[in-house]
This record gives C-alpha cells, structure tokens and sequence, in this order.
C-alpha cells in the first residue's frame, strides 16, 4: 500500500528518528566516555561530545587492561571470546547439518527417537543443565580451556531442527537425480545439500556466533584463570574492581572493543545473507 | 542401444501395498515405449523400479541381457527426466548437464564435446550459462532431456514430462521428444496420463489399470482392437460409447435393451443368444436420412469448429449416456438424430470386459 498523505510522512519519519535515538544514544554516551580521562567523567556531568583520549585509552586497554581487574589484556579476551564464539558456531553448523541429513536422508533404526531426542534437549539450554555439565567438564579437566568454554554449548538442538526442516522441503527428486548421475551419499551432501543451505548456514552463523559472544555464565564458572576470560565477563569484573572507583573511561572502550566483532560478523554476513534471499532458488 | 525386459515385475510396498501385479513387457532396441493409465495405477511405480529408485519386490529387470535387479540406478545405463524436472537450482545448465559425467570420471575435452553437442541438439547453447531459475519452463524442460542425452544411456525414461508445460508449448515439445528419440534411436520409457501423447509418440503402448497390465500394442492395435472395456473407454477421445444387449438368433446382430438393433459386420453365430457389452465409437456412429437407424434423444451439443460432439442417450433406454462425433457442423434446433453404426463395432463379455 502506498499512500501519498504528508503527515503521515511526517509522523512516521519522527517515530524512526525517535527509536534510532533511543537506540544510539547509549552507544553514543558509551563511545564519548571511552574518548575522556578519567576525571570528566568523575566530576558528575556526562559529557557530550568526544574528548581526546581515544588512542591513550585504547591503547592501554588493548594493550595492559586495567591493573585492578587483573590486568589481562582486552586483546587476549577479545581473541578468547572470538575463538569461543567461533567454536560455537561452526562446531554447531557442522553438527546439526550432519544430524539433520542423517536423520532426513538414512531409514535406520530408531531414528525418530533420535530426532526426538535431540528435541527435547532443546528443552535444555546451559542454564538448566549448569551444574551437571559443570561436574562433567571439571571431571574431564576441561576447566580454563577453550574445549571447556565452548564444546558444552555446541550441544543442542536448535539448529539440527532449523536444518531439518529445511532439508524436508527439498525436493525429493533432487535426491534421486542426483542418484542416477552417480552421487553417492556424501557427494549429494557435499555437491548439492550444502550449497543449497548456503543462506541458511549463514543465518544461523550470525545468530549462533552473536549467542556464543554473549555467554557470560558459563565463562565466568568454567575459567578461573585470568588468561582464558572472555570480554563479556571482562567487563563484568572490571566494574567491581576491588577497593576504587571503576575506571569507567576504560570498561567504556572495552564495552566499545567488545560490540565490534558481533557488528562486523553481522554486516559481513548479511550481504550473503540478503544475496541468498534475493536468488531464491529450490 | 540396449533392449528391456521386464519377467513378472511385482512391486510390494512397505505398507503392504501391492501396487504393481506382476508385468511382463519386452522393448526392442530403440523402441518408445508409452505408459498410460489412470491416475494411481502404478505407473510412475513401474518407472521408478526400471530406475533403480524404487526396489524390486518381485519378478527381473534386464537392460542390454543383464539383471540389473541389484544395482544402483547409476550402474543401469539409464538417464530419467522429471516431471518437476529435478535441475540442481545452484548449478549452471553446463553443470547440470555435466555433473553426472564429472561423478563417472569420465575426461573433461570428452564432457564439454558431448554437453555442447546435446546443447546444440536442443538449442540450449545461449543458455548454458544461467541457472535454472533464469529459465522459462520450457527450456528448464530442456535442459531436463539435456541432461539425459548426455548420458548417452540405453534407456531413456520419462515421467509425465511435459504436464508441467502450457497446452501449446507441450504439443510442440511432444514432437521435439519424439523427433529426438528417433534420431539417437534409444530406447525409452514413457509415463503419461494424456492419452493424445500417449497416441502419438508411442511406438507400442501399456495401459495399465489397477497394477496390471490391460494391453500392450501399437497405438492402432489398441484402437481398432481393443481387449478390454477398459482399454476401449481410456483409448479414444471421447470415449467409445457401451451398451447393453443381447446377440440375435444367428449372431448377425445385437439387439440392445433399448429395442432397436446394430447388425454385426462379421456375423458371429457362436454367440447367439449371449448377452454382451456392444462398444461403437463416437466417430463410427453417424446420421441417417432415411429414417432408418436408432433415435438418440439430444441432451448436449458441442461445437467444437471441426467437429460436433453430441451427447444423449437412446430412445427407450435412458441410463446409458450415448456420444456421437460428426464431422463439420451441425445444425441446431433438433431434439432428437437418427443414427447408424458403421461397420466397426466391438464386444465385450459384459461381467469380465475382456473382447469377445
Ligand atoms: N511409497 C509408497 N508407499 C505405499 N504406497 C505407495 C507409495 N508410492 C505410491 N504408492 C501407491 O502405489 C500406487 C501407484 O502409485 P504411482 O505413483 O505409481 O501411480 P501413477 O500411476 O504414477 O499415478 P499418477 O498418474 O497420479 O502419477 C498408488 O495407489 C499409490 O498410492
Ligand atoms: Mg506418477
């Protein structure tokens, strides 16, 4: 429906500029805060606009980290969060996609069980389970280790079930072209099914690598030493620092630092993303 | 180059399902074998257990003197198209084509000579760059018989290719198949429900009825003499007209339940005194002038330009629907045409069907 009334024009132009500020004016107020010495922010005004200490306080952030919260580097935690949600992500695309062509494509026995199996723990997010899988993580002696901090959260059924349905609405005969022109079982997966998920794995990848970046129980149990924390409990311990004030200029910059890869992850993904949706094709 | 035969074929579902009773069918080498039916009886089925997609419950399958019960569709020699198709969506129509060569190993100059030669054959070469999506659906059918040229296979089979094709495009690609399947002389298999490509592209036919095959012959075969009354309403458009009778002293001729009689062209005294299913064609029943011949009482008058089509039913019998097809027009206003059979009139034992 398109409508030529001009204050509707109007109206609705105000209710979008009204939710982008609403929306950007935090990670203004974040962002002007990482640029100012300590003091500005201290003496009770926020400040505005962007103060010039933007290298002096990343530098020392990416480079030292605030000696009263430990002192790690927001560069090893940036890299440790990176390789925790990466984990997650890929881990879990590979997994889901060989369960679900499994349980679409092969007759074996038990295979609804299965499926249902995998289901229910859908029912089960790392909350619920946290301190059973704590025990068996300990046990195995994967505390403060990368396997650890993301093999626990790669199991689950979220993405097997997203997958499952997708495969469901491929076409049958595509199967069985591809069996006449000699493509065995793995090479349909390889040649055909995979390409033809191309959008829906880089759907999922953004979700999935946006929810392993933002774990931030399961980290602060798992690692206790300083060198395997991830930034988004970082930042969580740096605002409790013990016996002074927060260095609020410098949780500021780590908060900055920390929203950036989800942001890139996001942008990268979302041209194939939309690209996949434009050739829609099946 | 290879022929087919197929000893007893029986198809059991896993449900229990006896979808197919027992087929029995040899096809020479080169010939176009039409499958038609109704819908349900079995034959896409049929089709799919010479493919190797479905399994064989009972029964053999051999292609080229070899059984070919146990192997996987790629080691049969054959190549199918579709009904929907079945183009790998993300793949180039050079890939489609292509794909189940590079799966045989078979070397890259002998895979772009035959993909270009087959596009070639169908007119596809400005096309080998696009996607299926980036195709209208009569080049994606195409690209769809490309693909199975390439294969150079023995058997070609087909299921319903051309139902997804507009009415104008699909007579014109019906000719295409045909024109193709001539010329490289392969073998094939063809599942319809149209009965007009059934007709005109079939080297012989099988019409199948409820898993069983009702009669296999040519085109010609079947209509002129058809064996059951299956056969005789599925074969012919429209269907061939059947009423009820007895067999005069003699056997000379049929007198029917509604009082007036059609004389046999060839007299058959061994029937006389039997009742019988009397078939006649639309086409072979025509008007008189004389006064002599049956009344049909007029219900429907179609025109369809060539031809005229009436339908009603016969004076003194009003439960059997009665169609007569006159060439030409016809002029309107009447209620009622004397009619005549010509000389082909057919048959048939009235409980079993089957052709007397
Ligand atoms: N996987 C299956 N399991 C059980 N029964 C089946 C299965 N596939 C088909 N059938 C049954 O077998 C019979 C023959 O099916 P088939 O697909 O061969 O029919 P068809 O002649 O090709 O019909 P159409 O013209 O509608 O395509 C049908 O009654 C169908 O219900
Ligand atoms: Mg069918």
């Amino acid at each position: 429906m398109v409508e030529n009334r001009p204050y509707l024009t109007v109206i609705s132009h105000l209710v979008v500029i009204l939710g982008i500020v609403i929306t950007v004016m935090p990670i203004w107020i974040t962002f002007v805060a990482s640029t100012h010495p300590i003091e500005h922010i201290m003496d009770g005004t926020i400040p505005m606009w962007p103060g010039d200490q933007f290298f002096e306080n990343y530098a020392t952030v990416l480079g030292a980290g605030i000696a009263d919260a430990g002192g790690i580097p927001v560069g090893t935690m940036l890299f440790n969060s990176l390789v925790m949600a990466l984990t997650i992500a890929v881990g879990k695309i590979a997994i889901s996609l060989i369960a679900a062509f499994a349980i679409v494509y092969f007759d074996f026995p038990f295979r609804m069980a299965c499926f249902w199996i995998i289901f229910i723990t859908l029912m089960l997010p790392v909350e619920v389970r946290i301190l059973p899988t704590f025990a068996v993580v300990a046990n195995l002696g994967m505390l403060n280790s990368y396997i650890g901090l993301s093999l626990p959260l790669i199991a689950s059924a979220t993405a097997t079930f997203l997958f499952r349905q997708f495969f469901l609405t491929v076409p049958e005969e595509l199967a069985e072209a591809a069996r006449i022109d000699g493509a065995g079982p793995l090479k349909f997966f390889k040649d055909i099914l995979l390409p033809l998920s191309r959008t829906n794995v880089a759907a999922l990848f953004v979700i999935l690598f946006i929810y392993g970046w933002n774990q931030y129980l399961w980290p602060l149990l798992v690692t206790t030493d300083e060198s395997f924390y991830t930034v988004v409990m970082g930042i969580q311990r740096m605002t409790q620092a013990a016996e002074s004030l927060p260095l609020w200029h410098l949780v500021m910059a780590t908060t900055m630092l920390a929203m950036l890869p989800p942001v890139i992850v996001v942008v990268v993904m979302q041209k194939l993303f939309v690209k996949g949706l434009v050739e829609t094709e099946k | 180059m290879a022929e087919l035969h197929l000893k007893g074929v029986q198809k059991i579902y896993q449900n229990g399902f006896h979808a197919i009773h027992g087929i029995d069918l040899d096809v020479a080498d080169g010939e176009f074998i039409v499958l038609v039916g109704p819908s349900g009886c079995g034959k896409s089925t049929l089709l799919r257990m010479v493919a190797g997609l479905e399994t064989i419950s009972d029964g053999l399958v051999e292609i080229g003197g070899r059984p070919v019960n146990r192997l996987e569709p790629a080691d049969r020699d054959i190549a199918m198209v579709f009904q929907n198709y079945a183009l790998y969506p993300h793949m180039k129509v050079y890939d489609n084509m292509a794909y189940g060569l590079r799966n045989r190993g078979t070397p890259k100059d002998e895979i772009d000579r035959r993909v270009r030669e087959a596009a070639g054959i169908l007119e596809l070469e400005p096309l080998l760059d696009r996607r299926p999506n980036q195709l209208s659906g009569g080049q994606r059918q195409r690209v769809a018989m490309g693909r199975a040229i390439v294969r150079e296979p023995s058997v070609f089979l087909f299921d319903e290719p051309l139902s997804n094709l507009d009415a104008k495009l699909r007579v014109q690609m019906r000719v295409e198949i045909k024109r193709l399947q001539r010329r490289l002389a392969i073998t094939s298999l063809y599942v319809t429900h149209d009965q007009v490509e059934a007709m005109t592209m079939a080297d012989r036919l099988v019409v199948m009825n409820g898993g069983r095959a009702e009669q296999i012959g040519t085109p010609i075969e079947l209509y002129d003499r058809p064996a059951t009354t299956f056969v005789a309403t599925f074969i012919g458009s429209p269907s061939m007209n059947l009423l009820e009778g007895t067999v005069a002293e003699g056997g000379t001729s049929v007198a029917l339940v509604s009082g007036s009689s059609i004389g046999l062209p060839d007299p058959r005294p061994e029937l006389a005194g039997r009742s019988v299913t009397l078939g006649v064609r639309p086409e072979h029943l025509t008007p008189t002038t004389d006064g002599s011949g049956m009344t049909l009482r007029l219900d429907l008058i179609e025109q369809l330009g060539a031809d005229t089509l009436l339908h009603g039913h016969l004076d003194g019998d009003e439960r059997r629907l009665v169609t007569v097809r006159l060439t030409g027009h016809f002029a309107p206003g009447q209620d009622a045409v004397q009619v005549a059979a010509t000389n082909a009139v057919h048959l048939f034992d009235p409980q079993a069907g089957s052709r007397l």
